[in-house]
């Protein structure tokens, strides 16, 4: 990828495996979450990530926030490896890169009020401001994010879902940071309250300047927010584009099976649409298909696609596609886009 | 078409502490075999309560009122012993987490296999080759393998087949599906999905889908039931529903889910919250959130009403549903 100085972030030759000890005997097999990842994330920009369950979305969010060290590859912020940092140094920049989770309750003490919640990033990552500064702190977050500041002494169980994220992005925002990696932030929402939480994301975004990296197996939500989208599978990048570019002229073939099976809330396209739906499900990582690991599910596959793994090649447009026959399939089946 | 059922002022009550709560109210429809009915709607809107209702599963504190009509058979209040002769042979119903609704210590083939030789009194041998057929039919590839594992040993998409198969193992009439699809990835929605178009397609399968995805209501279903608050408050065809909503909450609804070929800069969500039951708004319940709410609306509730071309809405505004006036 072209280096350019308006990349927030980086990664590079990213790896991750995590060792799964079976049986009696404490056997261990190695399972490979994520390998060869490569992109960046310019600054102010939504970069969605793809994939279905297990395709290592979550885990390579958390390796771009050091919550989970990678084996292999550099984080690289504004240039400086947090891969590499002392635990002080990242200690510190961590009020820079925040997160904001899935489960809203789940993810906040029950034993805090929604102000001391709020407020404890800042007790540890802003030790210089006093008790007032940092009380007047919370309160405009969470003007900023739609909670009313009378509801600062309440607990989290007395809030809705919807109210709950709020309380989470709130914290999250709390240390004016750059970059949120937003973890499945609406999958536990209600339709209408998902809706008010992308657009309080949106608004956020612009009002303070972030960046934000959006993890997802929701296409159409993703291509809601996005600039760019990251299609993984099995641990690796198939395929990165922006979100017109994946959604009109998709490369790769798992994108394309991708979109096809995305749910279309209009009963006439969906009523004409192909769906090219994929064979079987997908596979073990710990016992990863050879070469492509998409080949066992993919109808374009050739015997060639087994012998080795596709380069994350870099194409016109600055997308990066990962199939050593997407010229071909383009030639032999183009995308239909559905109207 | 031949009625496979008919739901007639079903209400749902819950006795708590001190109080009751409503959790259905007064829900009148009818399902015709081969047809798919979506009942869409948000948390605490009633829809799974209504139909573990008519399948007699409530929880303990849980009462039921009206009527649920199979031919002359009434659901509602039938003793248990003869609702279980009914219950997965005529109607079934699969949810939406497999693994909590299958057996963790039976190998697949004899949870299958003992719905038929309850329902169908087939020997064992016979039963567990029919639940191999089965198993093929829904599309799991090597079957006679397959039914020989534990739940725990399949995957989730494996594990809703396996579900859908067992619902389907007597051939029911009517199969209710809860969000069925919600916990599987695209992919694999797309082939339940499939799975099921088939099953009304090919087996007259009267289909309810029971889900708050408007992208699922599209691609399956020939009617939809939207509920909020505990009633149904606009039904009719999928297509008028979708391209020319008359209850603002359905409006709402559609203007809250991204749409993957349109992106537009910002939804338009619906503002606040699915009510709580035990704290309906007087009126209509949905008129703390409706833009288009006036002073009837605060004190009367609207009953659902009988509009043109079979539908049905319970909204007092005639105007135009125009999203302009939300912004």
């Amino acid at each position: 990828m072209i280096e350019t100085p308006t990349n927030l972030i980086e990664i590079k030759d990213l790896k991750k495996t995590f060792s799964i000890s079976t049986g009696l005997f404490g056997r261990s097999l190695t399972l490979t979450a994520l390998e060869n990842i490569n992109f960046s994330v310019k600054k102010g920009e939504t970069l969605g990530i793809v994939g279905e369950s297990g395709c290592g979305k979550s885990t390579l969010g958390r390796c771009i926030l050091q919550l989970l060290s990678p084996d292999e590859g550099q984080v690289l912020w504004l240039g400086q490896d947090l891969t590499r940092l002392p635990a002080e140094e990242m200690r510190k920049r961590r009020a820079d890169l925040q997160i904001i989770f899935q489960d809203p309750l789940a993810s906040l003490n029950p034993r805090m009020t929604v102000g001391e919640i709020i407020e404890d990033p800042l007790r540890t990552l802003r030790p210089e401001m006093n008790k007032t500064d940092r009380r007047a702190k919370v309160v405009k977050t969470m003007e900023a994010v739609g909670l009313l500041p009378e509801m600062i002494n309440r607990y989290p169980h007395e809030f809705s879902g919807g109210q709950a994220q709020r309380i989470g992005i709130a914290r999250a925002l709390i240390t004016d940071p750059k970059l949120i990696v937003c973890d499945e932030p609406v999958s536990a929402l209600d339709v209408s309250i998902q809706a008010q939480i992308l657009n309080l994301l949106a608004e956020l975004k612009d009002e303070f300047g972030l960046t934000l990296i959006f993890i997802s197996h929701n296409l159409s939500v993703v291509r809601h927010v996005s600039d760019r989208i990251l299609v993984l599978y099995l641990g690796r990048i198939v395929e990165l584009a922006t979100g017109d570019e994946i959604y009109e002229d998709p490369k790769h073939p798992y994108t394309r099976a991708l979109l096809t099976a995305v749910p279309i809330p209009d009963p006439k396209l969906a009523r004409q649409r192909n769906i090219d739906a994929l064979r079987g499900e997908i596979p073990s990582p710990i016992n990863p298909p050879s070469g492509c690991t998409f080949r066992t599910r993919c109808r374009f596959a050739k015997p060639q696609c087994a012998e080795m793994r596709p380069p994350l090649e870099s194409i016109e447009g600055g997308r990066l596609v990962a199939c050593i026959r997407w010229r071909e399939i383009e030639a032999e089946a183009p995308v239909a886009v559905p109207a | 078409m031949t009625k496979v059922l008919s739901v007639e002022d079903l209400s749902v009550t819950f006795a708590l502490h001190e109080s009751e709560v409503r959790a259905v109210n007064d829900l009148n429809f009818s399902l015709e075999a081969g047809e798919t009915l979506a009942v869409v709607g948000e948390s605490g809107s009633g829809k799974s309560q209504a139909f573990l209702s008519i399948m007699g599963l409530l929880a303990k504190n849980g009462r039921t009122s009206g009527r649920a009509m199979m031919g002359e058979t009434n659901l509602v209040g039938m003793e248990k012993s003869r609702l279980d002769r009914i219950r997965g042979k005529d109607i079934a119903m699969i949810f939406q987490d497999p693994m909590t609704s299958l057996n963790p210590s039976l190998r697949v083939k004899t949870q299958l296999a003992e719905v038929l030789v309850k329902h169908r009194g087939f020997d064992k041998g016979k039963a567990e080759k029919a639940a191999i057929e089965m198993l093929e039919l829904v599309g799991i590839p090597e079957p006679a393998k397959r039914a020989n594992a534990y739940p725990h040993e399949m995957s989730g998409g494996m594990r809703q087949r396996v579900m859908i198969a067992m619902a389907l193992l007597c051939q029911p009439k009517i199969l209710i599906a809860d969000e069925p699809t919600t916990a599987l990835d695209v992919t694999v929605q797309a082939q339940m999905l499939d799975l099921f178009k088939s099953l009304t397609d090919d087996f007259g399968t009267a289909l309810v889908i029971i889900t708050h995805d408007l992208g699922v209501v599209a691609g399956v279903a020939d009617r939809m039931m939207v509920m909020y608050g505990g009633r149904a408050i606009e039904k009719g065809r999928v297509d008028d529903l979708f391209y020319d909503p008359r209850h603002p909450y359905t409006l709402g609804l559609l203007h809250s889910t991204p749409h993957i070929a349109h992106r537009a800069a910002r939804l338009d969500p619906i503002q606040g919250m699915p009510p709580s039951l035990e704290h309906l708004p007087k009126g209509c319940s949905f008129n703390p959130r409706c833009a288009f709410c006036f002073d009837r609306c605060l004190e009367e509730r609207p009953p659902l009403m009988p509009t043109e071309n079979g539908r049905e809405k319970a909204c007092f505004y005639e105007g135009p549903l125009k999203y302009g006036k939300v912004a």
